[in-house]
């Protein structure tokens, strides 16, 4: 997942969010972003030359420790009785929320860091408690063929159920949600906000929306209410009964492919390949609009014969409408050693997905490439011009190409 | 690049500089034999509790500028470097070695373990009492060192003016904890070694967990410090080793020159046993994701990574009271009083070693051995493979010692 909720971003939501607007009254004067970090004032005061700042340093570092602050928010207010899970003898739980199906000892926590066994009755930690909120294009996440031009509210909590070594937003999805700041917005606040910043949209993304399933049905139960739809990013590594349960309230979902190799799951994200696959084939029959998201990273899972058979299943299993984004890799987290992907890289990707068939073959995280609009699969011509984020051109009418009248897959109005 | 000769700034122009900027020199490195090996001459200085490296850059024609960064940043120092100096050249400065000599104590026992029990350790109360685990403590450090003297060891470990952090296991709450009296015992050495009560931390992740393991919160004052990494925070840089990649507790990076880790003796459900090596999963942020096939090669690596490896010098092992199954939690019908403490230099020789004593006590209570269970701890042996060479792992090359309490 490469859809980035670095500080750069929190600022941006913090400037289209106003301080406060996420929470209730006694919150108001909070913002979710965290202070400028040490690191950060070094490198700014510091970058004039040490000689002339050496004074900078006169104070000592702080490890002191910082008086333990007065909790505005309990850690029991975001502790909420986990739903997918089984109780074992000796107060051990076992999860069943992802294939991991993690054995949990009394005061322990599951792979995910969010879920805690307390006296063998299994809690989530992340109920409501929303460490990053921004108002997106819904093209960010990226869906390219539901709702184009619309606004998500997207939030995320702490934790990830995998260890993806390039993650861009690992700082929240491999941290405990005590050790990122979080504010509590409750389902329902959750969906006010959505209508009042005119998003379509709840969008569940950034880290693995897998490991806050019970918020996510929450707030769903709640846009939906009041006539806000939810969109998912994820991963797709969640188990068959919790899939249905939590995405069935979806109305649409995006997953992460992000190999077509059991090697490359195991090794670079520390996860399982046929879980994800099932996922895709489970979503199909479920009737939920569907995007696939490939992150092509430099010789690890960039190879011609990979590309074809990833193209080849998904044409076998889910058919050639779905959108298919190779998205380019950067250097993150503990995968810094290799270079962006070339995108020449991307380019061979799409030409080959496309010469299995598949329609719409999209190119990410290039803005300004031609690949990032929509061409009709039956007269060639584009339907949709985008650049990055943004939308220039809309020609699709009722669904179908003006030209040729085509059909054209996807939800495109509300 | 060829290196270039260094015409302008050496160490004593930093001495200068350190001076002028009311810094304390700790020690200055001749000029040639620092271009010998390092690009980057420097010295080390302090001020308060904080050590310094004063550094200055190498370039053909003349010093184009000095940097001041605390000893415990080392590994981003390449990136500071590049950031703060402009027109230096030669930054391929070596990370200065950070272990220091560990003492003559450190190279003479590494793989000696002893094994110290006392059955009249309890009260009547059955508390720990104060004044024989003091001397448990005593008799335990004295057979490590081979002394007879009981602060010998820890002069030989610390230095007056290094901070030293006692990592404690508090996970079991107040039933299978770091036992408070021990610790107690150990800063009652410490501070008997000329260190100062407030150059101690008692820590572990969490200060709620300490105060639920009988430890007192205390932050501030001419007293031994003690509280968890949620006061403190964790680094904001990465640092890895093989497959981990974790963001290390500040207190450990921060307020401790002098590592001494002092586990509890106990089962664990994933990965076997929980001693001296895991203990260390309560540095890092990430633990949880380290605990996947039983923990291996996860353990091994977290205690590869610099700032661990380097600052540890001892670990004393508490089996006071330990646990045979059903670890890590506190489950009563699984603990029992073992009145002992093992002490160690060589953290997977102690593992061994501990190891041994909870499956000799799971086999006196009929329960299978680990690896008939399919978790026997694969980590201690991965622990001393060749890629990580932790420690010893061969029971016929560790030295054994058992003492009872007089």
């Amino acid at each position: 997942m490469q859809e980035n909720c670095s500080s750069s971003r929190l600022n941006e939501a913090q400037a289209m969010l106003p301080a406060g607007a996420l929470t209730d009254e006694s919150n108001a004067n909070k913002p979710l972003t965290a202070p400028l970090d040490r690191r950060a004032f070094l490198m700014c005061a510091m970058s004039v030359g040490a000689a002339g700042s050496l004074h900078r340093f006169t104070e000592p570092l702080s490890a002191a420790p910082l008086p333990a602050a007065t909790p505005t928010q309990s850690d029991a207010q975001f502790a909420v009785e986990a739903r997918f899970y089984e109780k074992l003898p000796n107060k051990k739980v076992q999860c069943k929320l992802c294939p991991r199906g993690c054995t949990v000892g009394d005061k322990e926590r599951g792979y995910c860091g969010v879920r805690e066994n307390r006296g063998g009755v299994y809690y989530t930690l992340v109920h409501s408690r929303v460490c990053a909120a921004h108002v997106d294009p819904v093209e960010k996440k990226p869906f390219f063929h539901y709702l184009p031009g619309t606004l998500a509210f997207s939030m995320a909590t702490a934790g990830c159920n995998v260890d993806c070594k390039f993650c861009q937003n690992w700082e929240i999805s491999q941290a405990r949600p005590e050790q990122v700041s979080a504010q509590y917005i409750p389902p329902k606040r959750a969906a006010e906000l959505a209508l009042q910043y005119h998003c379509q949209t709840i969008a569940y993304t950034y880290s693995e929306p897998v490991v806050f399933s019970e918020f996510v049905m929450d707030s769903a139960d709640a846009g939906h209410a009041v006539g806000v739809r939810s969109i998912v990013v994820s991963n797709g590594y969640i188990a068959q009964d919790a899939l249905r349960e939590v995405y069935g309230r979806m109305d649409a979902v995006k997953v992460d492919l992000k190999s077509f190799s059991e090697s490359y799951y195991r090794r670079v994200v520390s996860g399982e390949l046929k879980p994800v696959l099932e996922t895709l084939v489970t979503l199909r029959k479920l009737g939920k609009w569907n995007e696939i998201v490939y992150l092509v990273v430099p010789t690890l899972n960039d190879s011609d014969s990979e590309f074809t058979e990833m193209a080849r299943w998904i044409k076998g299993n889910l058919g050639t409408d779905v959108p298919i984004h190779f998205t380019q890799f950067h250097p993150d987290y503990l995968l810094r050693n290799l270079p962006i992907t070339p995108v020449a890289t991307l380019e061979r990707a799409r030409a080959i997905a496309m010469s299995e068939g598949l329609h719409f073959v999209y190119i990410g995280n290039v803005p300004g490439h031609p690949a990032e609009n929509t061409y009709c699969p039956q007269c060639k011509r584009m339907l949709v011009q985008r650049a990055g984020f943004e939308i220039r051109q809309m020609m699709i009418r009722n669904g179908a190409c003006p030209f040729c009248k085509a059909k054209i897959p996807g939800v495109w109005h509300a | 690049m060829q290196r270039r000769a260094h015409t302008t700034c050496n160490p004593y122009c930093l001495l200068s500089v350190a001076r002028l900027l009311d810094f304390a020199v700790e020690g200055v490195f001749s000029l040639p034999e620092r271009l010998q090996n390092h690009d980057v001459p420097r010295i080390t200085a302090a001020r308060g509790w904080q050590r310094y490296i004063i550094f200055g850059c190498l370039c053909s024609d003349g010093c184009s500028g000095v940097g001041v960064m605390p000893e415990a940043r080392i590994t981003s120092r390449r990136s500071f470097l590049a950031n703060c100096i402009g027109g230096a050249v030669g930054m391929a400065a070596a990370v200065p070695d950070t272990v220091e000599a560990a003492s003559q104590f450190a190279n003479q026992h590494q793989a000696r373990v002893v094994v110290a029990q006392d059955a009249r350790l309890r009260d009547a109360g059955g508390s720990v009492d104060d004044e024989r685990v003091l001397g448990l403590l005593d008799r335990a450090m004295m057979s490590l060192a081979e002394v007879d003297e009981p602060l010998h060891p820890w002069n030989s470990l610390v230095r007056p003016g290094q901070m030293v952090g006692i990592k404690v296991n508090t996970l079991g709450g107040r039933g299978l904890s770091s036992n408070v009296q021990l610790v107690g015992a150990i800063c009652e050495r410490l501070l008997g070694a000329g260190v100062r009560a407030q150059q101690i931390v008692v820590w572990d992740r969490d200060s709620a967990e300490l105060e639920r393991a009988g430890f007192r919160i205390r932050t501030g004052g001419n007293q031994v410090q003690c509280y968890g990494t949620d006061r403190a925070g964790y680094e904001e840089d990465l640092v890895s080793f093989g497959a981990v990649g974790s963001r290390l507790s500040r207190i450990l990076t921060q307020r401790c020159d002098v590592l001494i880790n002092v586990p509890v003796l106990k089962d664990h459900d994933g990965a076997g046993v929980t001693i001296a090596l895991k203990n260390m999963y309560g540095v890092i942020h990430n633990p949880n994701k380290y605990h996947p096939n039983g923990c291996d090669p996860y353990i091994a690596d977290v205690n590869m990574l610099s700032e661990i490896r380097s600052k540890l010098r001892l670990t004393i092992c508490d089996a006071t009271t330990a646990c045979f199954e059903g670890g890590p939690s506190y489950k009563p019908e699984f603990a029992w009083q073992h009145n002992a403490v093992l002490v160690a230099q060589d953290p997977v020789a102690l593992d061994t070693i501990g190891w041994q004593v909870i499956e000799r006590k799971r086999a006196e209570k009929g329960l299978k051995a680990l690896d008939v269970e399919g978790r026997a701890p694969r980590y201690i042996a991965t622990a001393a493979d060749a890629a990580h060479r932790l420690g010893v792992n061969i029971l016929k090359h560790i030295t054994l010692v058992e003492v009872e309490a007089v």
